[in-house]
């Protein structure tokens, strides 16, 4: 294992146990950093417990550190580290290793819901992830600065209002589970069709499905944690074969299913097995769900998605569902019925809607209509890979 | 201990309630109050009258003025307001939400200035 391996896998976890340590998220920053820093310079090979060494010497420095500031939040991490070490009665130099329910705390705190969406994206993604800002910068098309803006306030409204560094209670849990699965969800979504240029930026979606296991291991009895990491990995599994070697997007029927990951596909269907036994559907075990019927067998068994889209939509009835149940109505009914279905369906901005359209016109010989929705698809994407797609529909009209 | 506002965004345009619905908030926001003060989360709190009764003071060098109204003309301004004791950012929220039930508002949750609570403590 290299330090590159050490750092994206200990980073999140180092970052969170410093901050319990040091009751400040940027004092845990730099002292992770400088710890890191110290490692680089002294390891050949990484120790047999690098998060512990880690940890240890983060907080080492961060004594060190601390002894020569005297700032109110040096002050406050220095009463901190000493009722710590009372408490316990150890010397501080003991080996202290990363806790895990550090981690379970930190996402919690990154993605309150008193801060604002990319924010909460940000914040994760830097402080769990070990993301740099340009990383982000690029992946969420926002200028550098405002990254770094978005953050810098973000550690500040955690500090100056008291935003608490704590699992949420069982009562509170459902409501502040929520925001934390949909930011895994969109830095996922993120990464597997990126909202420019390329297709798909691996990165994100590696990291997500990483966010997710620990998330999933974290909080093992919580089936809609189970549901969204089953659903990264369905999804996950069929990435290699959605890009053709021209960068090409290829369609689910199309692709060549010796591509996928079976072993992806093997624990991402025993996740949802798994979930149907405790019977406590939500929406991401839906759609886990459904990607479990898309990658069973040689083909999709369309009239299964479609009971089970039918379902998802009872239970979070937004336009987005009625658009992808659109798809399997179309494969069940025909595509008459399903654009039928997608009338009065509004979602201003969103290439997929016309796009959907077009093809459902176009398979009905409704060739003018279908151009003309191909047009507006065209012009809302922004992802190369997925105009070049459309562009060949639209000319092979 | 960290203390918070808690102030109720009210919009003076609106027309005014029933008699019977003003009575109803009053008696939510007294039975709020009541648990606020055996919680000992209880500071200080009360509503406020409309901005028309409102004058701002300026003191610059040696002048002061007056102006008759509110600082800002907003369509939704402070109606009333709580100064909270709470741990952290999730039971000052907590307040808050049974708050904004019993007055029928949205309610800003704002913190003091940390170092104000280190003096006090």
């Amino acid at each position: 294992m290299d330090l590159e391996s050490v750092y994206r896998a200990e980073y999140g976890r180092c970052v969170a146990t410093l901050v319990r340590l040091l009751g400040d998220i940027s004092l845990a920053e730099e002292a992770v950093q400088d710890a890191f820093a110290v490692a680089l310079d002294k390891w050949d090979e990484p120790p047999p417990n690098p998060g512990a060494w880690i940890v240890t010497t983060a907080r080492n420095r961060a004594i060190d550190r601390l002894r020569r500031e005297s700032t109110r939040e040096a002050r406050h991490a220095q009463a901190l580290l000493l009722h710590q070490t009372d408490e316990h009665g150890t010397d501080e130099l003991r080996e202290v290793g990363p806790v895990r329910d550090d981690q379970l705390r930190l996402i919690f705190t990154c993605c309150h819901p008193a801060l604002a969406a990319l924010a909460q994206t940000a914040l994760t993604l830097r402080l769990l992830g070990g993301l740099e800002v340009p990383e982000i910068a690029r992946a969420y098309l926002v200028p550098e600065a405002t990254v770094a803006q978005r953050i810098v306030r973000a550690k500040k409204k955690i500090r100056d209002a008291g935003i608490p560094y704590r699992v949420p209670g069982a009562d509170e849990l459902p409501a502040r589970l929520g925001p934390v699965l949909t930011v895994l969800y969109l830095i996922f979504n993120e990464g597997y069709t990126s909202t420019a240029g390329d297709l798909v930026r691996t990165d994100l979606c590696l990291e997500a499905v990483r966010l997710a296991r620990e998330l999933a291991g974290l909080m093992p009895d919580e089936p809609e944690v189970l549901g969204l990491l089953a659903l990264l990995l369905l999804a996950e599994a069929r990435r290699p074969a959605r890009v053709g070697p021209g960068g090409e997007l290829i369609t689910l029927g199309e692709q060549d299913r010796s591509l996928w990951n079976r072993q992806l596909i093997g624990e991402g269907h025993d996740l949802v097995r798994r979930c149907l036994r405790r019977n406590r559907p939500g929406p991401y075990q839906i759609q886990a769900a459904i990607n479990a019927v898309h990658t069973d067998g040689p083909a999709t068994d369309w009239s299964q998605v479609l009971a089970l889209y039918d379902q998802l939509l009872a239970l979070s009835p937004n336009p987005v569902v009625a658009l992808n149940r659109a798809v399997a109505v179309a494969e069940v009914h025909g595509p008459a019925m399903a654009l039928a279905t997608l009338e009065g369906v509004e979602l201003p901005g969103y290439h997929l809607l016309p796009a959907t359209r077009a093809d459902l016109l176009a398979r009905l010989g409704r060739a003018a209509e279908a151009r003309a929705e191909y047009d507006a698809a065209i012009a809302l994407t922004g992802n190369d890979a997925e105009r070049a797609f459309l562009l060949g529909r639209r000319d092979r009209l | 201990m960290k203390h918070y506002l808690l102030a109720v965004q009210f919009d003076y345009s609106a027309p005014t309630l029933p008699d019977d619905e003003i009575q109803t908030v009053y008696g939510d926001v007294e039975r709020v109050n009541e648990e606020l003060q055996k919680s000992g989360a209880w500071v200080f709190g009360g509503g406020l009258l409309g901005p028309d009764s409102a004058t701002v003071v300026r003191a610059q060098g040696g002048n002061t003025t007056m102006t008759d109204g509110p600082y800002a003309e907003a369509k939704e301004t402070i109606g009333g307001f709580w100064v909270i004791r709470a741990a952290d950012l999730d039971e000052a929220l907590a307040w808050a939400e049974k708050c904004s039930r019993a007055c029928g508002g949205p309610i800003e949750v704002r913190p003091f200035d940390d170092e104000t609570d280190a003096a006090e403590a």
